[in-house]
C-alpha cells in the first residue's frame, strides 16, 4: 500500500496540528469540578474535564499535576481553554503555561465570587471561544504532524500474537515519515525489561530506561502487599489465556515493531528530541496512561485489546483494534479495526498494518472513534503519593 | 481439510505457502507452548500448528479442552522447567505437564515474584 503523505488537521498557533478541535473547561482542582461542568452544560460544544485532585499536593506530585493540566491545555487537539480553580494563584500558573502556545485561554477563580457568578463569567468567555473555534477549518498537514501514542489493555494472547504486532507494523511504516511515537507501561514490561533496554537508540536511552524500570520495581517490592498476581496479569488477562507478567510483557513489547526509542520521558513530559519513538514512564492502567500521553502532546492514540478494553479520552481519540474474534462478535461497537483474520491466516501482518494505517488516517481526518461515539471521556490524573 | 493457496508475507519475507486451517500458532521455533486460535480445541483433537518464525507446520494431539487464546504444551514438561514463548522465558513449571495439556496458572508461575 502506498501510504498517504498527509492528513486533514487543525493547524495551531504554535505550529502543531490537531486531529480534533475541542474547547475544554479545565478545573484546576477537585472542588472546581461542579463549576466547570456547569459551564460545559451551558455552552454546547465545550467539554469539562473533571478529575479528583489538585489540592494540597507537593513536590514531584504537584509538578506532575501542573504538567498534566498545562499539557492537556496545550495539546493541539484543543483549540481554546477555560481554566477554573478555587483560588487565583494556581489557576494563573496553568493559564500562563497554556498561553505559551498562543491559543486562547482564560482563567477564573471561585473564591469571593462563588460557583454561580464564576459560572456566568466563565460561560460568557466559553461561548466566545467555542464560536470562534467552530470556524476553524481542517487543512492538509504532513504525516509528521501526527503524534501517535500507543497502549494496550485487557490483553490476552491474541494481543501478543496479532493486535500488538499490527501496531508494531504501523510504527515500522510510519516512523520513517517523521511521526512522533510513544509507548509506556513501565510495569507491563516486567520480564522483558532487559530485552526492552536493548532497544534504546543510544546507551543513554537504554540506561535511562533501566533506571526508570528499576525505580518502579523497587517501589513494587517495597509497597506490594502480595505478589501482584491479581493485578499483573489482571483477571481479564488470565481469562484470556495470559499466565504470567513475563508473557504479558513480551506480548506488550510487540507494539514497537523494530523501532528504537530515542529518549525516556517523565510522565506527561513533552518530547523535545524531534521525530521518532519515545518511552514514557507510566502506569499500565489505561485511562491514566492515555491521559499522560495526551498531556505530553500526542494527538491520536492506538489501543490494541484482546478481551475488550473500552477506554476513551476527552481530547485524544483512542482507536481500538483487536484480533480476538470473540471480542469482535460480542462487543464490536468498541472496535475500530478488526484484525482477527490474522489468526485464521487470511490476513498477514503487513496487510493488518495497512488496515490500521487507513483507520488511523480516517480518524485523524475526523471520523469519530467508537469510544468517542459511545461517550468515553476518561480523564484520570496520575498521583505519585499522598497529599500534605 | 480446506486448502487455501495464497501468498503470505511474514515479517518482510515473501513466502509461497499452502495454508491449511490453523488451530494453534507458535511464535518461535524454540517455544515449548503454542496458542489456540480457534474457539476451542477438544480432548484427542488432532491440531494443525503453524510456527510463525519460519513459516513451518507441525501437528499435535490435545489432551484437554483448551479455549481460544490459551496455551497447549508442545512437549512433556517437568516441575522447574522454563516455559518459552516468543523464544523467551515467560515463567516456570510448578506442576508437571504432559504434551498436549493445557498450560496456565494451575501449572505455571512467574519467576518475578
Amino acid at each position: 500500500m502506498e501510504i498517504p503523505k498527509s492528513f486533514l488537521g487543525y493547524k495551531r498557533e504554535n505550529g502543531r496540528a490537531g486531529t480534533r478541535n475541542h474547547v475544554i473547561i479545565l478545573p484546576v482542582d477537585d472542588i472546581s469540578n461542579a463549576c466547570a461542568e456547569a459551564v460545559a452544560n451551558n455552552i454546547k460544544g465545550t467539554i469539562a474535564l473533571p478529575h479528583s485532585y489538585g489540592r494540597l499536593q507537593f513536590g514531584a506530585d504537584l509538578d506532575l499535576h501542573f504538567r498534566t493540566m498545562i499539557g492537556t491545555g496545550c495539546n493541539p487537539n484543543v483549540a481554546a481553554v477555560i481554566v477554573i480553580g478555587i483560588e487565583p494563584k494556581w489557576t494563573k500558573k496553568i493559564v500562563d503555561g497554556i498561553a505559551k502556545t498562543g491559543k486562547p485561554v482564560e482563567g477564573f477563580h471561585i473564591e469571593r465570587t462563588g460557583d454561580i457568578g464564576t459560572t456566568m463569567k466563565a460561560s460568557k468567555k466559553a461561548q466566545e471561544f467555542v464560536m470562534w473555534a467552530s470556524e476553524k477549518q481542517r487543512e492538509e498537514c504532513p504525516m509528521s504532524d501526527l503524534w501517535i501514542s500507543v497502549k494496550c489493555g485487557e490483553s490476552d494472547t491474541t494481543s501478543g500474537l496479532a493486535a500488538n504486532p499490527t501496531v508494531g507494523n504501523l510504527m515500522d511504516k510510519l516512523e520513517p515519515m517523521g511521526v512522533h511515537l510513544c509507548f509506556g507501561e513501565t510495569s507491563e514490561l516486567t520480564g522483558a525489561e532487559q530485552v526492552c533496554a536493548t532497544r534504546g537508540a543510544t546507551p543513554e536511552a537504554s540506561d535511562k530506561f533501566m533506571k526508570t524500570w528499576n525505580s518502579y520495581n523497587d517501589f513494587i517490592l517495597k509497597e506490594a502487599t502480595d505478589d501482584l498476581s491479581e493485578s499483573q496479569p489482571t483477571a481479564g488477562n488470565i481469562a484470556g489465556g495470559l499466565t504470567t507478567i513475563e508473557e504479558k510483557a513480551f506480548g506488550n513489547f510487540q507494539k514497537i515493531g523494530n523501532c528504537k526509542f530515542i529518549d525516556v520521558l517523565e510522565p506527561a513530559e513533552e518530547p523535545t528530541k524531534g521525530k521518532g519513538l519515545y518511552f514514557m514512564d507510566t502506569s499500565s492502567a489505561a485511562a491514566e496512561c492515555v491521559t499522560l500521553q495526551a498531556a505530553a502532546g500526542f494527538n491520536i492514540h492506538l489501543f490494541p485489546t484482546g478481551q475488550g478494553n473500552i477506554v476513551g479520552n476527552p481530547i485524544e481519540p483512542v482507536v481500538k483494534l483487536t484480533a480476538n474474534p470473540l471480542t469482535v462478535k460480542g462487543m464490536g461497537e468498541h472496535i475500530d479495526c478488526d484484525v482477527s483474520k490474522i489468526l485464521t491466516r487470511e490476513m498477514n501482518m503487513s496487510q493488518a498494518g495497512d488496515e490500521l494505517i487507513k483507520t488511523t488516517l480516517r480518524v485523524a481526518n475526523g471520523r469519530l472513534t467508537c469510544a468517542e461515539a459511545l461517550g468515553h471521556k476518561e480523564f484520570v490524573m496520575t498521583k505519585l503519593y499522598r497529599s500534605a | 481439510m480446506r486448502l487455501i493457496y495464497k501468498i503470505l508475507k511474514i515479517s518482510n519475507k515473501q513466502i509461497d505457502t499452502i495454508n491449511m486451517a490453523t488451530d494453534i500458532i507458535i511464535h518461535d521455533k524454540k517455544d515449548n507452548v503454542g496458542v489456540v486460535v480457534i474457539e476451542k480445541i477438544t480432548p484427542k483433537q488432532d491440531c494443525a500448528c503453524w510456527i510463525m518464525e519460519d513459516d513451518s507446520s507441525t501437528n499435535i494431539q490435545s489432551m484437554d479442552e483448551i479455549p481460544l487464546g490459551h496455551k497447549i504444551a508442545m512437549t512433556d514438561l517437568n516441575e522447574g522447567d522454563t516455559i518459552l514463548k516468543y523464544g523467551h522465558d515467560i515463567g516456570k513449571v510448578v506442576k508437571s505437564i504432559k504434551k498436549g495439556e493445557h498450560v496456565h496458572v494451575h501449572n505455571v508461575k512467574t519467576k518475578k515474584w
